[in-house]
């Protein structure tokens, strides 16, 4: 009896005695954090996508804690219903957040190019690209072996005929992808319609004819017939500026004259034709 | 003071206490997937190796031993070495947040981690004194640093090649973490006979 009495005895003084000392050292050792800190946390969503431009949103949550410069709108993927929130707890102004979405440069899926060797390495588009600048006939063009797809943290991206497609429904605009790509055909524009270039091939119009048929050959004639000044030819392939880009007076008039069909609308459905 | 680098260099190398003992495989298994991270967990550990040795020595030796209380050595090191973690990390937060931002993570992590609670009790087990246990903490640390480092070399190699797919992620590490502690039986013997 006499033995249970002391083991549980010291038992529990050990165990007093460690908790005394976590209590006075969590008392007197204690770092003040701001308490906004959780509240900003549990607002944003938690993707760690780095969007922001901060790490991850532990990072971003800190930066608008510590100084009251930092935009709240910055959120890509909370969009509009997190800068509002932010907005609320910080006291100050809302700000839109302008919701992005990726589109791929490329759209010479099988049946408009052809593979010009059988690749059977490494299923990654960065190992395809170091062999000749990968399989397909077009070394500017999709190399199609999903690095985006994997990278994306919302499945949004899928190889559709050897091409890389975004669900825009489903892309949050965290820009992950446009990383990843090393042929870098991925880049992020306003969720809204718009008209999109499919294709980022530099090389001379007949050079690209004859690789794929959706190509751009830099003809112009979408540079002449934008009524806003905001298509331009660059190293053979049409460049679209999004800041001129609005308010068209004839939507898609680029896209129904574009020769080969490489510029396309897009909106929440996908990519099409006109 | 030779007995004390044998214990130190069978800790490392011939008792590893991953690779040999099979003690802390999910810290080993977990963190290794980066060389920072496995780098960070594996000097946590060599520090809480330490505390823990000099905080659960004492209480055998001066605590438990004379009053008969052996059997209590489980509850009681679990006990201590817990809180003492959190001390150290309340510690560490409020005096060196530098240090704290790169192993504070790792801390909580291993606070009743299967190879801390092991080198404490063996180091009793073995009847090594103070200093002796010290060496073989230092040691058992070491030894978790070098698999941990070795291993996150491995696996990252291992992640650029191509894999079949049955044997992705799970599988091909457990078989890539049991020929690394194939090629630790190698060390068996060999300390000892270098003093001999």
């Amino acid at each position: 009896m006499e033995q249970i009495l002391i083991a549980v005895v010291s038992v529990v003084v050990i165990g007093i005695i460690c908790a005394a000392m976590l209590v006075i050292a969590s008392k007197l050792m204690a770092v003040k954090e701001d308490e906004r800190f959780p509240v900003i946390r549990e607002c944003l969503p938690g993707a760690n996508c780095g969007a922001c431009g901060f790490a991850g949103c532990d990072g971003y949550a800190k930066a608008l804690c510590e100084s009251s410069d930092t935009p709240t709108n910055l959120c890509v993927p909370g969009a509009d219903a997190v800068s509002k929130q932010l907005s609320e707890i910080l006291g100050v102004e809302f700000a839109d957040v302008v919701e992005q979405v990726a589109v791929v440069h490329c759209a010479g899926d099988c049946s408009k190019t052809q593979d010009k060797v059988d690749y059977k390495g490494i299923e990654s588009c960065k190992a395809a690209k170091l062999m000749y600048g990968g399989k397909g006939s077009c070394t500017y063009g999709c190399l199609g072996l999903g690095d985006c797809m994997k990278a994306c943290p919302q499945d949004a991206i899928c190889i559709v005929d050897g091409v890389a497609r975004v669900n825009q429904r489903a892309c949050i605009g965290c820009g992950i992808c446009t990383k990843t790509c090393p042929n870098h055909l991925i880049s992020l524009v306003a969720d809204v319609e718009k008209v999109v270039v499919t294709c980022s091939n530099k090389d001379k119009g007949a050079l690209t004819r004859k690789v794929c048929t959706n190509g751009c050959i830099g003809c112009k004639k979408c540079e002449r017939v934008c009524p806003q000044g905001a298509i331009k030819v660059v190293d053979n392939v049409a460049v679209i500026d999004y800041e001129k880009c609005t308010d068209c007076p004839d939507f898609g008039v680029c896209a129904k004259n574009c020769t080969t069909k490489c510029i396309m609308i897009s909106d929440l459905s996908g990519m099409h034709r006109v | 003071m030779t007995k004390l680098i044998i214990i130190l260099l069978s800790a490392v190398f011939i008792n590893n206490y991953v690779l040999s003992k099979f003690l802390g495989i999910c810290p080993f298994l977990g963190v290794s997937k980066k060389l920072d991270s496995a780098t960070g967990m594996s000097l946590a550990v060599i520090f809480v190796m330490l505390i823990a040795t000099a905080v659960t020595w004492p209480i055998q030796t001066f605590l438990l031993t004379p009053n008969d209380m052996g059997y209590l050595q489980t509850i009681v090191f679990i006990l201590v070495i817990a809180a003492l973690v959190q001390l150290v990390e309340i510690v560490l937060k409020k005096y060196m947040p530098a240090l704290h931002k790169s192993l504070g993570v790792y801390l909580p992590l291993i606070t009743t981690n299967c190879a801390v609670l092991g080198v404490t009790i063996l180091n009793i087990d073995e009847g090594y004194s103070f200093v002796e246990s010290m060496v073989n903490s230092l040691g058992s640390g070491l030894g978790f640093f070098l698999a941990m480092v070795m291993f996150s070399g491995v696996r990252s190699t291992i992640e650029g090649s191509d894999i079949p797919e049955s044997f992705k992620g799970l599988p091909v590490t457990l078989i890539a973490a049991s020929i690394t502690s194939l090629s630790f039986m190698g060390f068996g013997g060999v300390i000892e006979n270098l003093f001999a």
